[in-house]
């Protein structure tokens, strides 16, 4: 009392002694004590359990505080609403390790020099449990709940191992006592520090996590070193150059996107990607934005590959002469046939009007899909657009 | 609208990048009247009820829960229709703002004349597909093993699946319209039927897409 007096002649803004609502185990004696004596109220609890198991005095000094201080008012606790409930493991242990040190004047002196180092490590470990948050004790019980066979099996064995070491030293009456002493604080002890040990290793795990993570990051920045930053690096050295620009862009969000959403297809194996692909080199070639829509997916095969290149080239037709601001690509996979479309909404041209020899549509488009079994129509017209209509059969 | 008598369409702009923001201002110019903008959840929610706008272009990925987040607070709250906004073509996003109410979802590459077309659409009533929307929706109803539970709302008709098919090639409604032998009123019919669908039916694809979004 003396002491937090004088605390609170020296700080005025001090609290008022009284007994907290919030994180108490029984009626907040000790925490309001701690908190007016800005200790841990861990030593508090303790040096309350010492004086009781000693003479019964910290019992008595207890109910004293509990009669005279006032309780806090309600509403003025923080609202840390995850104190509001009683910790009754908490409660549990202190009664435990209470118990325990009062049992031990029965036993023997050989059983005192035994525990000793029991209750030096069980308050060492409370006091680490202290220090971990209420969630965080949530989380340790929980899973020792569930191994609760094999916890149970080691108590046994741990109780039984020591407790035949007893009887072997001490003469039958003492034993029993002795054994009864050591449980209690046995059980006291493995609360307070199997969640240290569960404590110790979520540390480590988590650990684990972040360097897992690290390692993440580090990759991405590699990546967006070598891609991205080097993209910005020409386009400011392009800026002069809108369609140079553009052209960089969309090359650099294309690998971007494939790189976040699409890391697993394959455009070797199948025509989905692969027609993707595709509009991505000639875009890159000739500047030209290509929209892909694709529905379905298969395998590739050779008639497929084919298909692929008939539309490559409508494409690459439909960038370089058309002189449209974009394309449109619709592939659509239907049981064993695809259907490719390209299409465009530039100058268009007269079909009958491309002299014979020029390769481009009759043969690397019509032809090449007629001699696969598919078939190429071209609807086209000076000023409308051109629109080319693949399709073909898998083999 | 060069239409005088019509007022100008009230817009608010929710999008976290105020760069993006200011770009779409200058690009829609005088087209539609900017009466709000938001760069979070909870702004947009306060702007949007109090100015109740009749259109709201939303960004998918907003800070505070997305674009989803704000359709579901604004559920039933205000007239305002919303069109969705996305730098992503990821399935997920185009079809959970979509099952999340909006009436039109298009990529932020869209055009200034292409963004003010889709608003005076959304405003009216109907839906906007984008190409690639309409990809995904004929991927999702595409014909599967799977029975329809409910065939009016899980099956496209043939009819639908035309439309969709043209929106996807890239053509205009007048285009589809002139495609089809039919009128542009009839594809906005046929576009909003699917609009519908897409946002009640239970396929297993939208669900699935739906839980990824946590919409169910």
């Amino acid at each position: 009392m003396a002491g937090a007096a004088t605390v609170n002649e020296a700080v005025p803004s001090a609290p008022r002694l009284e007994r907290r609502r919030d994180g108490r185990l029984v009626a907040g004696v000790c925490r309001g004590l701690a908190d007016n004596l800005g200790i841990q109220v861990l030593f508090v609890r303790a040096a309350f359990v010492l004086l009781t198991v000693a003479s019964g005095i910290g019992f008595a000094v207890y109910i004293a505080f509990w009669v005279l201080t006032p309780r806090q008012p309600a509403g003025a606790a923080p609202a840390r609403s995850r104190w509001a409930a009683r910790d009754w493991a908490q409660l549990a242990a202190y009664i435990a390790v209470t118990c325990g040190l009062a049992a031990l004047p029965w036993g023997t002196r050989v059983a005192q020099v035994w525990l000793w180092p029991f209750v030096v490590g069980g308050v060492g470990a409370a006091i680490l449990w202290q220090q971990a948050d209420r969630d965080q004790r949530q989380r340790w019980v929980v899973p020792l709940r569930q191994r609760w066979l094999r916890s149970l099996l080691g108590l046994l064995l741990v109780v039984g191992g020591i407790g035949g070491f007893v009887v072997r030293n001490v003469d039958a009456g003492q034993a029993r006592e002795v054994v009864i002493a050591m449980l209690i604080i046995l059980t006291g002890v493995a609360v307070i520090v199997t969640p240290w040990l569960v404590r110790l290793w979520q540390d480590l795990e988590a650990e684990r996590h972040e360097r897992i993570r690290s390692q993440e990051r580090a990759e991405l920045a590699a990546h967006v070193h070598d891609s991205v930053l080097h993209t910005l690096t020409l386009i400011q050295r392009n800026a002069a150059d809108p369609r140079e620009v553009q052209r960089l862009a969309r090359s650099q969000e294309r690998t971007l996107r494939t790189w976040l959403y699409q890391p697993r297809a394959d455009p070797d194996q199948t025509f989905a990607p692969a027609i993707k692909r595709i509009a991505g080199e000639v875009e890159d070639d000739h500047g030209v934005p290509i929209e892909v829509v694709c529905v379905g997916d298969t395998e590739l095969d050779e008639r497929l590959g084919s298909a692929l290149q008939a539309a490559r080239e409508a494409m690459v037709n439909a960038a370089k002469y058309a002189g449209a601001p974009s394309v449109s690509v619709y592939a659509e996979v239907e049981g064993d046939t695809v259907e490719i479309f390209v299409r465009d909404r530039g100058k268009g041209f007269d079909l009958e009007q491309v002299p014979g020899d020029r390769m481009g549509v009759r043969g690397s488009i019509i032809g090449r899909m007629e001699r696969n079994g598919g078939k190429a129509t071209v609807r086209t017209a000076p000023g409308e657009g051109t629109e080319v209509r693949l399709e073909i059969g898998k083999s | 609208m060069s239409d005088v008598s019509e007022p100008l369409k009230r817009v608010v702009l929710v999008d976290d990048h105020q760069m993006f923001r200011t770009g779409v201002k200058a690009e829609l110019g005088g087209a539609v009247e900017i009466v709000g903008e938001a760069g979070d959840v909870d702004e947009a929610v306060t702007v949007i009820k109090a100015v109740r706008p009749d259109v709201v272009l939303l960004d998918v990925h907003l800070p505070g829960g997305g674009g989803i987040e704000v359709l579901r607070r604004l559920h039933g709250a205000v007239p305002s229709r919303f069109l969705a906004l996305s730098v992503s073509d990821a399935a997920e996003d185009v079809i959970g703002v979509v099952r999340g109410g909006a009436r039109g979802y298009v990529t932020k590459t869209i055009s200034g004349p292409e963004l003010t077309d889709a608003i005076e659409r959304v405003a009216g009533g109907d839906a906007v597909f984008s190409p690639r929307l309409a990809g995904f929706v004929l991927d999702a109803f595409a014909a599967s093993d799977v029975p329809a539970v409910d065939p009016e709302l899980d099956q496209i008709t043939q009819r639908e699946r035309d439309v969709l098919r043209l929106i996807a090639r890239g053509y205009a409604y007048k285009e589809i319209a002139k495609e089809l032998f039919i009128s542009v009123k009839t594809v906005e019919t046929h576009v909003s039927s699917v609009l519908r669908k897409l946002q009640l039916s239970n396929r297993h694809e939208l669900s699935r897409w739906a839980a990824a979004r946590r919409l169910v």
